[in-house]
């Protein structure tokens, strides 16, 4: 048996001495390239490959001081420290990583101003209070932050006060921000039918566009061709009114949108929910494509009957507001758009609303997942022929789920249609139901707060995250000559155009995730379980009462 | 109210031209416990599911506590109270102990879609009382303070118990149980032995066992049905029913075949 006695016995090396050397190799072919004159030789980052390599080496710097210490004779080091009181055990290690970051930082020169400072003690402040509290605080601290956020983002010159992003440069504007939660409402919407239920859902996109058309209908002169002439509590400006059309208020028809499309849902769901797995996310993939071929064909010519307005959309809808008998009555807004403040204005609005609606879904699902609906819905996805057994109406139960999830989207969509003023058919493609599914894998399946972070990032990168990280590699990394570039070409005259391929970055990230993370960035604790392995014949608590 | 909770009528099923219950009239006595036995692959289990609504039958007719509930869907057969365990283990997996057991409520609760998103004082008494009444269960099945534990992560034995507990939880007049000790050891199939009796007494409960270990079989029944290929061959005491040849034959075949 020939035995090879070159080859580097590498499994036997110790793993700590593994990594590092890895880390080393793969900073050294970074800087190697930045030397070699075909990237630029940038203090960014230097700045970030030092800090990552630092941070990794720490983590073993700390393993490598108590086996230290114990060569040099300190006898048990590490159990001494153990020892101590679990507050310090706490306290000391994120002071010492985040001190090491802003002294990497400060060397390179990139002073880390008095906002990241705060937001760092804000959420250090978070991290070291007891978990009873810790339940409560962070997300009221989150929500405050973000109530606020219009105050930051609107002020001139905003990066005066607020830390510059690495690699992404700038946050999310007011109008991302907006997208990035109606998103992440549609998220929660489709988790309740993917995550709760295990209904893999591929048209997700037609509840979106039935909530979008609802307002539409309900909210524009479109059917003022039909001599129909209705106004109830809107804000359409006088001219639009005198055309006619429904003209209903906005908080009617985000509720009249949900439930219509959740009545949509039902009617979808009752012959598809008998099928099952891989047939039903066919089926639902067919409805998804149907629909907006609908809202497409849906005029004079396709319909007979001018339903949808085909391919130029319904244009324009109201905008949204509280009407004047509010107005006059509790003081709130007539229409967002006559708010003209520096920081109160249509965008915060806009904004709050969303953000107040986006809270309602939360609550719902939230609740909902907790109730014996949410038990069965949980059930169902683990295991149908069992819960059946047990007394739950599986058609019944699916439908539910796929009625709850419909409604939020439908509500998303109507929400969508109103601050944007119109509807137009080609809002509503097939890739809108993958980037939502995407944002439910990608955040965590089953998990509501994983989905809300993985819709906003995924929405964020969409907007503006992946033509910032663009610049910023254009800037500092690649030698770009912004004269040569070909603006139909992915890489030209040195230059990266990536939101070219947006989507396939999506990819990359997707299946990235499904490498090292296959249960979602935050999944949910039980979903947590399907992805370990080993434990199945071994309790992990072991309490008798 | 009829002496026989349950009655089957020349109960038939094939699978295409597979023959697997063939025109079985059987009946479980209010009150008894009854064995069905027979040979891998007499068509045991398929009895079974078309008791429980899993299988439509091809002909005949399933009859329980007066009510004709042939075809039936299960979860509606489960509401009349059936309530039935998996030959294999059929627990929700991620989900805890108690949760199965509350899932098992699930025909027994009311609140709806609106009353859980708002959670009314009602839904609020009833989640709370159904909690109590789950965490009885779990401890009446020998699970007291296991409540948290993701049922996967309940040793094998434990998982047995709450599949029993979870179908209690169903509130059934009759509980089928699909061979509840495969694969326990000699001390854990005594328990069990014990457990059947007691649900009999403190819950007035009837039950219908699949079972192959014949010291269970003996223990428990008031009475054994024996099918061979689909078909029923014998009925009658344990006692009686072990000693018949047709049921021996069926079990080791004959002497002859044997033989030769």
């Amino acid at each position: 048996m020939a035995r090879s006695t070159s080859r580097l016995p590498w499994g036997r090396v110790h793993p700590i001495v593994r990594r590092a050397a890895l880390a080393l190799l793969i900073a050294g072919v970074l800087l190697g390239l930045a030397w070699s004159g075909k990237f630029q030789r940038s203090t960014e980052v230097y700045t970030l490959v030092a800090a990552v390599l630092v941070l990794f080496l720490a983590k073993y710097a700390y393993t490598g001081l108590w086996f230290g210490l114990e060569r040099v004779g300190v006898r048990n080091a590490r159990g001494r420290w153990q020892a101590r009181s679990p507050f310090l055990q706490r306290a000391v290690p994120p002071v010492v990583i985040s001190g090491v970051v802003i002294l990497v930082a400060w060397a390179a020169g990139l002073a880390p101003d008095l906002s990241l400072i705060v937001l760092l003690l804000i959420t250090y402040v978070l991290y070291l209070l007891p978990s009873r509290w810790r339940g409560f605080a962070v997300p009221a601290t989150v929500l405050a932050l973000v109530v606020a956020y219009p105050f930051f983002i609107q002020q001139t010159n905003y990066q005066r006060f607020l830390f510059n992003l690495p690699v992404f440069n700038t946050f999310p504007s007011m109008d991302t921000m907006v997208s990035m939660i109606i998103f992440a409402m549609m998220a929660i919407g489709l988790n309740m039918v993917v995550g709760y239920a295990g209904l893999l859902d591929l048209g997700y996109v037609a509840f979106y566009a039935i909530g979008a058309y609802t307002a539409a209908w309900l909210a524009s002169p479109h059917f003022a061709a039909y001599g129909i002439s209705f106004d109830f509590g809107s804000v359409a400006e006088p001219a639009i009114l005198r055309v006619g059309g429904i003209h209903l208020s906005i908080w009617l028809v985000l509720i009249t949108a949900g439930l219509l499309t959740a009545l949509v849902g039902v009617i979808i769901g009752l012959p598809t929910l008998r099928l099952r797995g891989d047939y039903l996310a066919i089926v639902t993939l067919g409805f998804g494509e149907i629909l907006p071929q609908v809202a497409r064909n849906g005029d004079k010519d396709g319909l007979g009957f001018n339903l949808t307005n085909g391919p130029p959309g319904i244009n324009p809808i109201d905008p949204p507001g509280f009407g004047n008998w509010l107005s006059s009555h509790a003081g709130l807004p007539a229409s967002y758009l006559s708010e003209q403040g520096v920081y109160v204005n249509f965008l915060t609005l806009m904004f709050w609303t969303a953000l107040g609606l986006l809270l309602i879904t939360v609550f719902c699902s939230v609740r909902l997942r907790d109730s014996r609906l949410g038990r069965a819905w949980i059930a169902i996805r683990e295991d149908e022929t069992a819960a059946a057994a047990m007394g739950i109406p599986l058609m019944r139960t699916k439908t539910w789920a796929y009625a709850s999830g419909a409604f939020f989207g439908g509500i998303a969509g109507a929400w969508f249609a109103s601050i944007k003023t119109g509807v137009f058919p080609d809002d509503f493609f097939f890739n809108i139901s993958v980037l939502i599914l995407c944002m439910v894998i990608l955040g965590g399946m089953g998990n509501v707060w994983g989905v809300v972070a993985g819709a906003a990032f995924l929405e964020y990168l969409n907007l503006e995250g992946i033509a910032n990280f663009n610049g910023w590699m254009n800037d500092h990394v690649f030698v770009c000559d912004p004269s040569k570039q070909d603006p139909s070409s992915v890489i030209s005259g040195g230059c990266l155009n990536a939101p070219l391929v947006t989507f396939g970055i999506y990819g990359v990230i997707i299946v990235l995730v499904m490498l090292l993370r296959p249960q979602g960035l935050f999944p949910e604790q039980r979903r947590k379980l399907e992805f370990e392995t080993g434990v199945h014949d071994t309790p992990i608590q072991d309490e008798t009462a | 109210m009829t002496a026989d909770i349950l009655t089957t009528r020349s109960l038939h099923k094939e699978f295409g031209g597979l023959l697997a219950v063939d025109h079985v009239d059987f009946t479980i006595p209010r009150d008894s416990t009854v064995s069905l036995i027979g040979p891998n692959g007499a068509g045991k289990t398929t009895f079974f599911n078309m008791l429980t609504g899993v299988y439509k039958p091809t002909s005949g007719q399933v009859e329980f506590d007066g009510e004709d509930i042939t075809g039936r869907p299960p979860h509606a057969i489960t509401e009349r109270g059936i309530g039935r365990t998996f030959q294999n283990i059929r627990l929700f997996q991620q989900m805890s102990a108690l949760e199965n057991v509350l899932v098992g409520m699930h025909a027994r609760l009311r609140g709806g879609i609106f009353a859980s998103v708002v959670r009314t004082p009602r839904i609020r008494r009833e989640e709370e009382q159904a909690r109590v009444t789950a965490r009885e269960l779990l401890a009446y099945c020998g699970l007291a303070g296991r409540g948290e534990v993701y049922a996967r992560n309940l040793p094998y034995g434990d998982q047995r118990r709450l599949e029993v507990a979870r179908a209690l939880a169903t509130q059934p007049k009759l509980l089928l149980l699909d061979e509840p000790t495969a694969g326990m050891n000699p001390q854990e199939t005594l328990d069990f032995i014990g457990f059947v009796h007691r649900l009999r007494e403190d819950r007035g409960l009837t039950v219908l066992l699949i079972e192959h270990d014949m010291r269970v079989v003996m223990g428990v029944s008031d009475r054994v049905t024996v099918l061979d290929y689909g078909a029923r061959i014998a009925e009658g005491p344990p006692s009686e029913v072990q000693r018949d040849p047709r049921v021996v034959e069926a079990y080791l075949g004959t002497r002859a075949v044997a033989s030769g």
